[in-house]
């Protein structure tokens, strides 16, 4: 009768088990197939303007740039080429790829896919600290010359970023603990707080302003410049190279924070990175370019959708789907009402608003 | 040995746990009981470092579990957790993997994954591998955080000499572990606790199913209100008596001698049924 209810189990097999390496190899291909993508992207639509330039040119003169002439280029293209759209590009891939990411990273922190750097202020912050630049012309801002004023509004936007982040941050904080759900009701709060701070500066400002604070708030990329590159491409390229490295915990941390601290994730510490890498790279992108909606939202969704939940892919994955989404959208507000350019976070946001909503909805649909 | 010493845990005055200890040494299979809100999961969530007492400490192999580090201890013991909460869609082979995670640095091993090849054969899982956890049924999700938590604690010796027992000690901590498990899989999962014990593994179970505990633990914490009410061999525990106090509730013990263990059924004191005509 006992040995009936033994339950036989799987018997425990002795000979030595030859590991398969399951479902490993499906992320090199995701990343290596985008980065094939971002580099065709760039050098495609670097090209594409009020002066077009053909890819096999684009390629002569590129390669003129590191001393290796091929064919001859024209001058007038080659200044087009190297003044104007190359440090664009470049810096909308390196904000595109700092959007995506840091969305990815956030909806990691928040275990949830529909959060967004801007849930906990970040965006917000910086976009308040910016108009509020603008409208009160702060003498500092209106005795600069251009380039500088550009510097002083990102400086102020950065600042902006990390002081609502720090503020969300301590004010979630509960016994040396974050509260993670707190954090995003706190968050909100912010949010609501600095809509009306923008909303009251805008009531203020005159016409000239009120233009000023509406490309700005909607996204542009038309500030890019090799300075602007050389002060913002170490802050963006940092979340971007770091960020990956904390993609073991952060697969952990999906199981929820204790059994994340079961598995040896030191999770206040875990957050603490995310947060601070996410602040920084945003901060700085809003900085340069204003505030640009969705990427950090729909990019991490969509790569998810293909490759499934393992942060190892989805991080560097994010970035680059980021990068080439952002690209091509500049692409399209730069080339669409030419000569002059749409902002360009009407761009991703008519095509992310969409998007997203038919994954909601899909979403949905599978879990019925 | 994992023990706790005179633990007592209060919450906003309301006392969680009274003066409890409780000592596990390896080889042996620790069942604890008692009515809802007697105080188990606070129990086991003090032996995982979850909690820290109020009073009372926590000892690996006798130093204070405070002294280890996260991952140390990670490596040293493993909790099966009552709610598994997962945010995304991580695959079976994915989730169980992150048990590996504190004993490899970037890419995982070819040990790694031969141990988590074992695993997922061991709890009968390996034909889900591929799938999506969110999408399988409450006892597979368990089955697969079972092997989540073997793959966590064993080594590569535990797979290609199962028959010499482990260096050094290692804990398994199960909250509810037979929740959701059809009759097949609460047998068969304890069944893989004693044999982890067989090889030196402890394991501290949180079970509501009594005569499981008879079955398979060597010794039972019997919990009431936070107090321990008894400690000992499940058969000599196990009374009419202790389990009136601990659940209020009148059972009966029946010894069959076909039987490996006694057997405990619910008697309705109510209608007393007479055994014969």
């Amino acid at each position: 009768m006992q040995t009936d209810l033994q339950p036989p189990l799987a018997a425990a097999p002795s000979q030595r088990i030859i590991p398969t390496g399951l479902p490993r190899s499906k992320g090199w291909w995701l990343n290596g197939l985008l980065l094939v993508l971002l580099l065709v992207v760039m050098v495609w639509s670097v090209g594409i303007g009020a002066v077009s330039i053909s890819v096999p040119d684009v390629l002569a003169i590129l390669l003129r740039q590191v001393g290796w002439e091929i064919a001859a280029v024209e001058p007038q293209q080659e200044t087009v080429l190297t003044v104007i759209r190359l440090p664009r590009i470049l810096l909308g891939v390196l904000v595109g790829g700092v959007l995506g990411i840091s969305g990815a990273a956030i909806q990691g922190l928040f275990r949830n896919p529909l959060a967004d750097p801007g849930l906990i202020g970040i965006s917000s912050g910086a976009s308040v600290m910016a108009v509020l630049m603008i409208v009160l012309q702060l003498k500092i801002f209106r005795d600069l010359s251009s380039l500088s004023g550009l510097y002083t509004l990102s400086l102020a936007a950065f600042a902006g970023a990390v002081g609502t982040t720090l503020l969300v941050y301590t004010l979630a904080r509960k016994n040396g603990r974050t509260v993670v759900s707190t954090m995003l009701l706190v968050g909100i709060a912010i949010n609501v707080f600095c809509e009306a701070l923008r909303g009251l500066m805008m009531y203020l400002a005159d016409e000239a302003q009120l233009r000023t604070i509406s490309t700005w708030s909607m996204g542009s990329l038309g500030g890019a410049s090799w300075e602007v590159l050389q002060v913002a491409t170490p802050f963006l390229l940092l979340p971007i190279l770091l960020m990956p490295r904390l993609s073991k915990p952060m697969n952990a941390f999906a199981l929820g924070e204790s059994q994340a601290g079961h598995l040896g994730v030191d999770v206040s510490k875990l957050k603490r990175n995310v947060v601070i890498l996410a602040t920084l790279g945003v901060g700085v992108a809003v900085a340069v370019s204003g505030v640009i909606g969705f990427i950090g939202l729909v990019v991490p969704h969509l790569i998810r959708l293909i490759s499934g939940a393992n942060h190892r892919t989805v991080l560097p994955a994010s970035a680059l789907l980021g990068a080439i989404v952002l690209t091509l959208s500049d692409l399209v507000a730069r080339t669409i009402v030419m000569p002059a350019e749409l902002p360009i976070g009407i761009i991703t946001g008519m095509i992310g608003a969409p998007t997203f909503l038919f994954m909601l909805i899909r979403g949905a649909g599978n879990r019925a | 040995m994992l023990e706790v010493q005179h633990i007592s845990h209060q919450i906003n005055r309301k006392v969680l746990l009274d003066d409890v200890s409780l000592a596990v040494w390896p080889g042996e299979l620790v069942a604890v009981v008692g009515a809802n809100g007697a105080g188990k999961s606070t129990l086991l969530k003090t032996f995982s470092r979850e909690l820290s007492p109020t009073q009372g400490q926590v000892l690996l192999d006798k130093k204070p579990i405070g002294q280890f580090s996260a991952l140390e201890l990670a490596r040293r013991r493993a909790v099966l957790a009552q709610q598994n909460p997962l945010a995304f869609e991580f695959s079976v082979y994915e989730l169980v993997m992150m048990g590996r995670y504190p004993h490899f640095e970037g890419q995982p091993r070819p040990e790694d994954l031969a141990i988590v090849d074992y695993a997922l054969e061991r709890t009968g899982i390996s034909q889900l591998a591929g799938r999506a956890v969110p999408t399988l049924s409450g006892g597979e999700q368990q089955r697969v955080h079972l092997a989540k938590i073997l793959a966590q604690l064993m080594s590569s010796e535990d797979i290609n000499r199962p028959d010499v027992p482990i260096r050094q000690s290692r804990y398994l901590l199960l909250d509810e572990p037979t929740t959701g498990l059809d009759f097949y899989y609460q047998h068969s999962l304890l069944e893989v606790a004693s044999e982890l014990t067989r090889r030196g593994y402890g394991v501290v179970a949180i079970l509501h199913d009594l005569n499981l505990v008879m079955q398979y633990a060597h010794k039972v914490l019997l919990l009431k209100e936070g107090k321990a009410l008894a400690f000992g061999k499940p058969a000599a525990i196990l009374t009419t008596e202790s389990i009136r106090q601990a659940f209020n509730l009148s059972v009966q013990i029946i010894h069959q001698p076909e039987l490996d263990c006694p057997l405990i059924v619910h008697t309705r004191q109510a209608i007393s049924v007479p055994l014969t005509t």
